[in-house]
Order: C-alpha cells, then sequence, then structure tokens
C-alpha cells in the first residue's frame, strides 16, 4: 500500500540553508504570526520567493538544511506559506526537532534531480518514504524511527502530549 | 531555560494544549535577553508576555541588562557537571564546557517542558576531539572553535556530540572552553562536552556549587571520528562573509577595511575576551579614527567586575562603546545595526547574510584579540 504524505510543486535551494535566510530574526522580533511573516520568506536570498510560490509546495534543498538559530518560526513560517514538505540531503537538529513538533514533514533525500516547478509528491511504502516525480526516477528517502512517525501521525508534539499526557 | 525570542511562541504553544500553567516553575529559567531598548515596541510587547508569564507562574527571570540566558545559567552553576540542561536557543550547547548535557531545543520543546517536565532526545553519535599542545600567544580558543568548522564544515558534526579530550584539555581555562562548546552547534552539533577536571572543579567551587555528579565516558566507547587539533600549531583565523564555515588564514587575507568591530555575546563576550582586546589596543594606545568600536558584555556580572577594575573606563576613553549587556547586535535584534555596504569583524558566532539586521553588510567572525587588532588598524590583513 502506498500512501501519499505531501504533494506540490517544486522549489529547489542549495546548501546550508539556515534559519535566518527562512525568516530573518529581525522580523521575528516584530511579529511570531507565520501569516505576517511568510511574505518575509527567504527575503535575504531570494527576494519575492513567497509571492512566486504555488499554493501547495515542496522545497527541495541540499546539506545542513535549517542550520543555525533554533528559532521555531522557520518552521511555522514555511507551513503558513504553504511549504507541505522539505526534502533535503540532511537537515540541522534543531530544524528537524520543531519540523517534526509541528507535523511539517521531512524527507532526508537526494532530490537534487528536480528542478524548479517540477510537480512532485513524498509518498510512503512498507514503512519507507520515496519521492516520486515526472523528471527522474523515484528517490529512496532515509527511514524514520517509529517514535517520529507516531509522533507526525497525531499531527506533532503539541497533540501527541495532549493525547499521551507526557512520554512513556 | 527560554529567552524572549522563544518564550512567546512557547506560551502560545501551552495555550493550544489546553493549559496556561506549567508543571514545575523551579525547573525554568527564563531570560530577557534577546530584545531590548532599540528593539521597538512590538518585540517590546513580546518581551512583555513572557515577563508577565514568569510573573505568573513564579518562574525565575532575568531581565533586560542582566545578560545572555546561556552566560546566567552558567554563572548561577545551573549548567553544572552531569546534568541535562535544554535552552530554548542554539547555543544551549556552551553548558558542554560544565560537563553537562547542554542542547538547544525550540519553543515547542520548551512548551512540552512546561507542559510535562519532559522532552524527546535521540542518542548521539560521538566525535571525539582531542587536543594536545599548547596555544601560542595571540591564538585564542576562538580560533580553534573556526579552525573546526573549516576543517569538518557546517554540517561537519550534524546530530552528533562533540566530546573534547586529550592533554590540551587541561591548558583551557573556563572561558575557552565555553567557546569550544559555545561554537560546536556552528558545525551542527548536538553537545559540545568537556571532560571533568581540576579547572572545572575549581570553577565550581569558586561559584559555591557542590551538588553535582560529573560523567565521563565508558572505557573504550566507540567514537565514530576521531579529530586530532594541535594547539600549538594554530594560527588567528578568521572566516569571510556569508558562512562560518568560510575559513581562511586570517594573515594570508589582503589588508580589508573595517568599520565595526563587535565585542559581545555568548561566544566572545567574557573577562577574557575583554582582557585580551584591551591589552591589544592599550599596546597600540589607540583605536583607529574610521572604526567604531562596540562593547556587550555577555552578562551584568562581567559588565560589573569591568567596571569595579576601571576596563569600562578604559574602553570607553579610548572610544569604544559600551552598551547594555545582552544578546546584542549578534542577531540583529537590538544594539548597534550596521548600515548598508558596511563591514563588520566582530567575536561573535554567526555571519549569515542579514544575521546582525542588514542584509547589505558583510560580516566577519574572528577572535577578540583579531578583532582588537582591527580595530586599532582600522582593518585586518597583510598590507599589500
Amino acid at each position: 500500500m502506498t500512501d501519499t504524505l505531501a504533494s506540490g510543486s517544486a522549489r529547489v535551494l542549495g546548501d546550508d540553508i539556515n534559519t535566518d535566510y527562512i525568516v530573518p530574526s529581525h522580523r521575528k522580533k516584530e511579529t511570531i504570526d507565520p501569516d505576517i511573516l511568510r511574505a518575509f520568506l527567504f527575503e535575504d536570498i531570494a527576494p519575492g520567493f513567497y509571492d512566486a510560490m504555488e499554493a501547495e509546495t515542496i522545497l527541495v534543498a541540499g546539506t545542513n538544511f535549517g542550520c543555525g538559530s533554533a528559532m521555531e518560526v522557520a518552521v511555522t513560517v514555511l507551513q503558513a506559506a504553504g511549504v507541505k514538505a522539505v526534502i533535503a540531503k540532511s537537515f540541522s537538529r534543531t530544524f528537524r526537532r520543531n519540523a517534526l513538533n509541528n507535523g511539517l514533514l521531512l524527507c532526508q533525500a537526494n532530490a537534487m534531480c528536480l528542478e524548479d516547478g517540477d510537480e512532485i509528491a513524498v509518498k510512503l511504502q512498507y514503512g519507507a518514504l520515496f519521492v516520486q516525480s515526472s523528471r527522474c526516477k523515484p528517490v529512496a528517502a532515509g527511514g524514520m524511527p517509529d517514535f517520529m512517525l507516531n509522533m507526525l501521525s497525531h499531527g506533532g508534539l503539541m497533540s501527541y502530549l495532549m493525547a499521551k499526557g507526557g512520554f512513556e | 531555560m527560554g529567552t524572549d525570542g522563544s518564550i512567546p511562541m512557547a506560551i502560545d504553544y501551552l495555550a493550544k494544549m489546553g493549559r496556561e500553567t506549567v508543571s514545575d516553575a523551579a525547573q525554568l529559567l527564563f531570560a530577557m535577553d534577546h530584545y531590548g531598548i532599540s528593539s521597538g515596541p512590538n518585540a517590546l510587547a513580546l518581551q512583555a508576555k513572557a515577563r508577565k508569564f514568569a510573573h505568573e507562574q513564579g518562574i525565575r527571570l532575568f531581565d533586560v541588562g542582566d545578560g545572555i540566558g546561556h552566560q546566567l545559567l552558567i554563572e548561577e552553576g545551573i549548567a553544572a557537571p552531569g546534568r541535562l540542561v535544554v535552552g530554548a536557543d542554539s547555543h544551549a550547547t556552551s553548558y558542554g564546557a560544565l560537563n553537562c548535557f547542554g542542547t538547544g531545543i525550540g519553543s515547542s520543546d520548551l512548551a512540552g517542558v512546561m507542559f510535562c517536565g519532559q522532552l524527546w532526545l535521540e542518542v548521539p553519535k560521538t566525535i571525539h576531539v582531542h587536543l594536545t599542545g599548547r596555544l601560542p600567544p595571540g591564538v585564542s580558543a576562538k580560533d580553534v572553535a573556526l579552525v573546526l568548522a573549516r576543517r569538518m564544515g557546517a554540517d561537519g558534526a550534524n546530530y552528533m556530540a562533540l566530546e573534547f579530550g586529550g592533554p590540551g584539555v587541561a591548558t583551557m581555562d573556563m572561558d575557552d572552553r565555553i567557546v569550544l562548546s559555545n561554537m560546536a552547534v556552528e558545525i551542527g552539533a548536538k553537545a559540545g562536552i568537556f571532560p571533568f577536571d581540576a579547572v572545572l572543579e575549581d570553577w565550581m567551587q569558586h561559584i559555591g556549587v557542590g551538588d553535582y555528579v560529573p560523567i565521563a565516558a565508558d572505557e573504550g566507547a566507540h567514537a565514530a571520528r576521531v579529530v586530532e587539533v594541535d594547539l600549538s600549531s594554530l594560527t588567528p583565523q578568521i572566516a569571510l562573509p556569508h558562512r562560518v564555515d568560510n575559513v581562511t588564514d586570517l594573515d594570508d587575507q589582503p589588508f580589508t577595511p573595517v568599520d565595526v568591530v563587535y565585542l559581545g555575546t555568548c561566544t566572545g563576550g567574557r573577562m577574557r575576551d575583554y582582557e585580551e582586546a584591551l591589552e591589544v589596543i592599550t599596546k597600540a594606545g589607540h583605536l583607529s579614527d574610521r572604526v567604531q568600536v562596540v562593547v556587550t558584555p555577555a552578562s551584568g556580572q562581567i559588565y560589573s567586575e569591568m567596571k569595579r577594575i576601571g576596563m569600562l573606563d578604559q574602553f570607553r576613553a579610548f572610544g569604544a562603546r559600551i552598551e547594555l549587556p545582552g544578546c546584542g547586535a549578534c542577531c540583529g535584534t537590538c544594539g548597534t545595526i550596521p548600515s548598508n555596504g558596511q563591514k563588520i569583524i566582530s567575536s561573535a558566532n554567526r555571519n549569515f547574510r542579514g544575521r546582525m539586521g542588514n542584509a547589505a553588510a558583510e560580516i566577519y567572525l574572528a577572535s577578540s584579540i583579531s578583532c582588537a587588532h582591527a580595530a586599532v588598524r582600522g582593518g585586518f590583513g597583510k598590507r599589500a
């Protein structure tokens, strides 16, 4: 059985996209409302990014996505802007935590064969993630511990803790 | 530990979980370090939300001007050997200098801790950083951190814990070690842990904390990788814009004029930094006319000590500007924001484009000693 976890239009980024590039710290001090902050998405490295985004977007990046500051708006802003999943060769630790806690799907895979505008999907088959597109062969992604899949299936940390009261 | 940068969002997450109160206020500490008098009304409103919550919940609060949360946790002895201490800010790795597992979390994790006093963690693999020799004069722990970034890359230790060891550790004082643990996150590490030894024991005694149990790796514990650093072979390093791992030998650079010299942050705002910087400036007897020198001590305790021994007056007499303790201009949320086209050399930890609040500025990272030389010469590198 194959489940589609996310689908959308690809936007391809490079290596070491830090959280200040996702949204600058000095914007976060004005508001933590992601519906306002999304207008500043990638403003220092790709001005106009948000305006050019499709309603359902999947980011495709290189190594160390989300490095730098642990600020969580870097995740909520992506979600508010319509990012359904992030596919990257690797993720920085705090970004990965924050994404999982907020129920944002991360997929660790080298999908750099993709180009801007490609229609892609992140799918789950027999417990393994893979990326499907019209451009390249299905790209297999790294696995995810059961605990994390479980938390994601609850929709993130908040719903998980509300349901369970804590960690076992 | 939460900061005004991370607490407001955590309060919102907690409310989403249907809670308005924390499970154990004594487990928490809040620091109002990211925002200050120049941050504007919206930032101050977010800060006021965090402050009000702390007062209502009985959470210990360090307010504006008290200093950077990480430094306060260290000074207060909360980051102590054998403990697991998390901070809702990436530089919580700093606590590793105290033989403590310190790591950064986000606002949702902070909300989870407020909700039930627990969080999830994966057990990281270990990279052993084996230090030998002793740093030559003019070279400091910051240069070691930059060399690690240069050799390993910004993701070289992603998700792994650095364990510092080897005979070189004994040559480093606590301020040195904090720099290495602090910068561990710049190569992606989850933690940067130092062993418990006589230097740390003296420090704990000095701050009057005896309630701790040191940790050490098991005999023969497996390390995923061993990185050797001969401290005696190192030279001053500089990270060029806009990457922390874009590091090169400082002396190989052509002379580059700078406009601002920034001495502060959780990386480079401690006594050791200011002593070393002031020594360079005093020896020269002046600062360059073309630079603004900004001094932002990491904590109120450091500020008071600098004042007590006359260092603040000395910096001021040379023409440096002293700012209130806190994160300052490091991430562009308060303090001195650079103007368009300016070049800044800084004792801080990150030089991403826009990091100090202006994407049209260029940030160079170096040790406090190297920053002080730039303050005297009006720039860094070799003159043609």
